[in-house]
């Protein structure tokens, strides 16, 4: 679309603006404000530099949870969006199935996360939840509580039973602006339904499927809540994310230091992911 | 292959029920059955639990709370979302795009590196405890994803209907309110549901902002979960009926969801 460009339109992102101002910068400063200094609290402040950063960067616990997080992000991303497409494929396209699944497809999107986690706790007991009692009786040494395999298991099962429903939504959508057309000419063309997948549907879901994985990898590198419920980040710290792990420095140890430094290398990490995503997405607005 | 793919979508919503299901089985069950027995179904089949929740009153103001500071949210998110949408879908100004790469960022920020500053913060400014605090805060995400969706309805709209009203004379504010909010209804919705299911799910930053006064409902239950040993059953009727509001809410914008998504961005 053709944009006239006009000076005043910044009277109407200015309500905006303050709000986000308001939320955003006052409170980063403090962050930016510990991450450089020493305190003993009364407002004491000794300037430290850089050495929070140092401690942190070379930190064994940071790596660990760092690490944990990028496994945790790209299992959970495996496997939701290729399930994702596979069921918005085979989703009704019209008729009563249409809203019944996109109704029953989005309660978990609507449930609290702490009750999210809390269900999948009671869900997965393995005396007298669901999925703990029918995995022992199966034969298989089930304890999400006790073995870190387990543990892992469980809270990867979690987030795709929360979360693949908006991958789901979104390529749902995208299939839905296709034309008939495209797939009358496909059929005409004698296409296999392979070819009608990668040359005709891909392509019109590149865009849905974008803002699926920037708002999946942005949300489960920040999960801090159903796991936190869940497993507590537990047994010891293997699912001690890195929200979890900041939130037990900076509120349960009351290191400010190096939770600060903590928190501005984490938020850099996400924004550098999500700026090469953005980047990406916005080009591909520009040559449609 | 035609004749069998409503396998794939029946086999997931089983897989999501499954839980659910299981809350709901866990909420009639009394504590002693929960804890003695394993039932695939209530044996004795109570509503004692939900008689608590609906009594006993630092139960139920946990959901009153929780749903005044949603729908304040949602309210100042799309208000304030609206003017700043239009101007992003229709105008060029200075910074445009690093405005709105700034406020996707908010979107992008974990809440817990805002955890500790925003109890300093909003201690200082006397909003502690309050549900305009959670409210606000909340804005934080939600607003940088309202003018995000309301864009993209907003640039899908032509601009030929602006100008065909101002040569009809319409004033720009009689123009917005008449003619283009009611092109964009379902815009709206959709970004109200969103508004409404991020600031309802939230809960980090809504515990560390309120102790007892603005307490939310997800923060009653992990207090008491950890407090009074595991009530298991009266934690399953709390988690059944957070539920509740969510599922009012997909009901009033289910025609819209898929539409929805097709024309905005999220």
């Amino acid at each position: 679309m053709n944009k006239t460009i006009n000076q005043k339109a910044w009277f109407f992102v200015i309500p905006v603006f303050v709000l986000v101002a308001f939320n955003a910068i006052i409170p980063l400063m403090t962050v930016v404000n510990y991450a450089f200094q020493e305190t003993f609290g009364n407002n004491v402040f000794m300037w430290e530099g850089t050495r929070w950063f140092k401690q942190i960067m070379l930190s064994e616990r940071f790596h660990a949870s760092l690490g944990r997080q990028f496994l945790f992000t790209f299992i959970i991303l495996f496997i939701q969006i290729p399930l994702g497409i596979a069921i918005a494929l085979t989703m009704p396209k019209e008729g009563i199935g249409v809203p019944v699944c996109l109704v029953l497809m989005s309660m978990p999107l609507l449930i609290p996360w702490n009750v999210v986690g809390a269900m999948w706790n009671i869900f997965a007991l393995p005396d007298i939840g669901f999925l703990g009692h029918s995995l022992n009786a199966l034969g298989f040494d089930y304890n999400f509580t006790q073995q870190i395999g387990d543990a892992w298991f469980t809270t990867i099962l979690m987030d795709v039973w929360h979360w693949t429903s908006l991958v789901v939504l979104l390529s749902y959508a995208g299939l839905q602006s296709i034309q008939p057309a495209y797939y009358q000419a496909a059929e005409i063309d004698g296409a296999s339904r392979w070819a009608v997948f990668t040359k005709i549907e891909l392509p019109k879901m590149k865009k849905v499927l974008t803002i699926a994985i920037l708002l999946r990898f942005m949300d489960s590198f920040m999960i801090y809540t159903e796991p936190f419920v869940l497993t507590g980040g537990g047994p010891g710290n293997a699912t001690a994310f890195l929200s979890i792990d900041l939130v037990k420095m900076a509120l349960g140890q009351f290191d400010l230091g190096p939770a600060a430094a903590m928190s501005l290398i984490y938020f850099f990490i996400v924004l550098l992911v999500c700026w090469v995503f953005y980047t990406l997405m916005m080009r591909n607005e520009g040559n449609q | 292959m035609k004749k069998t793919k409503w396998i794939v979508p029946t086999v997931y919503i089983i897989f999501l029920m499954l839980p659910i299901y299981w809350l709901l089985n866990m909420s009639f069950k009394t504590t002693t059955e929960i804890i003695n027995t394993y039932t695939l179904w209530p044996q004795e089949f109570t509503l004692e639990n939900y008689k608590t929740i609906f009594t006993d009153s630092t139960w139920y103001t946990g959901y009153l709370n929780s749903i005044y500071y949603v729908v304040m949210n949602t309210v100042i998110s799309v208000a304030a979302a609206l003017p700043a949408a239009y101007a992003f879908s229709r105008y060029k100004f200075l910074g445009d795009k690093h405005l709105f790469f700034w406020l996707l960022t908010n979107r992008m920020a974990p809440p817990a590196v805002f955890a500790l500053p925003f109890f300093q913060f909003y201690s200082s400014v006397n909003l502690f405890d309050t549900h305009v605090a959670v409210a606000l805060s909340h804005c934080l995400f939600n607003i940088p994803l309202a003018v995000w969706i309301l864009e993209g309805f907003m640039s899908a709209v032509p601009k030929e209907l602006d100008e065909t009203a101002y040569v009809d004379g319409y004033s720009f504010w009689r123009f917005f309110f008449k003619i283009f909010i009611p092109t964009i209804t379902a815009g709206i919705g959709i970004t109200m549901f969103f508004c409404f299911m991020f600031s309802w799910v939230e809960l980090l930053l809504a515990k560390t902002l309120t102790a007892v006064a603005a307490k939310p409902i997800a923060a009653t239950m992990t207090r008491t979960a950890s407090t009074s040993g595991y009530e298991l059953g009266l934690l399953a009727a709390a988690g059944s009926l957070t539920i509740i509001p969510g599922a009012i809410v997909i009901y009033f914008v289910r025609n819209y969801i898929a539409k929805g998504f097709a024309l905005g961005r999220v």
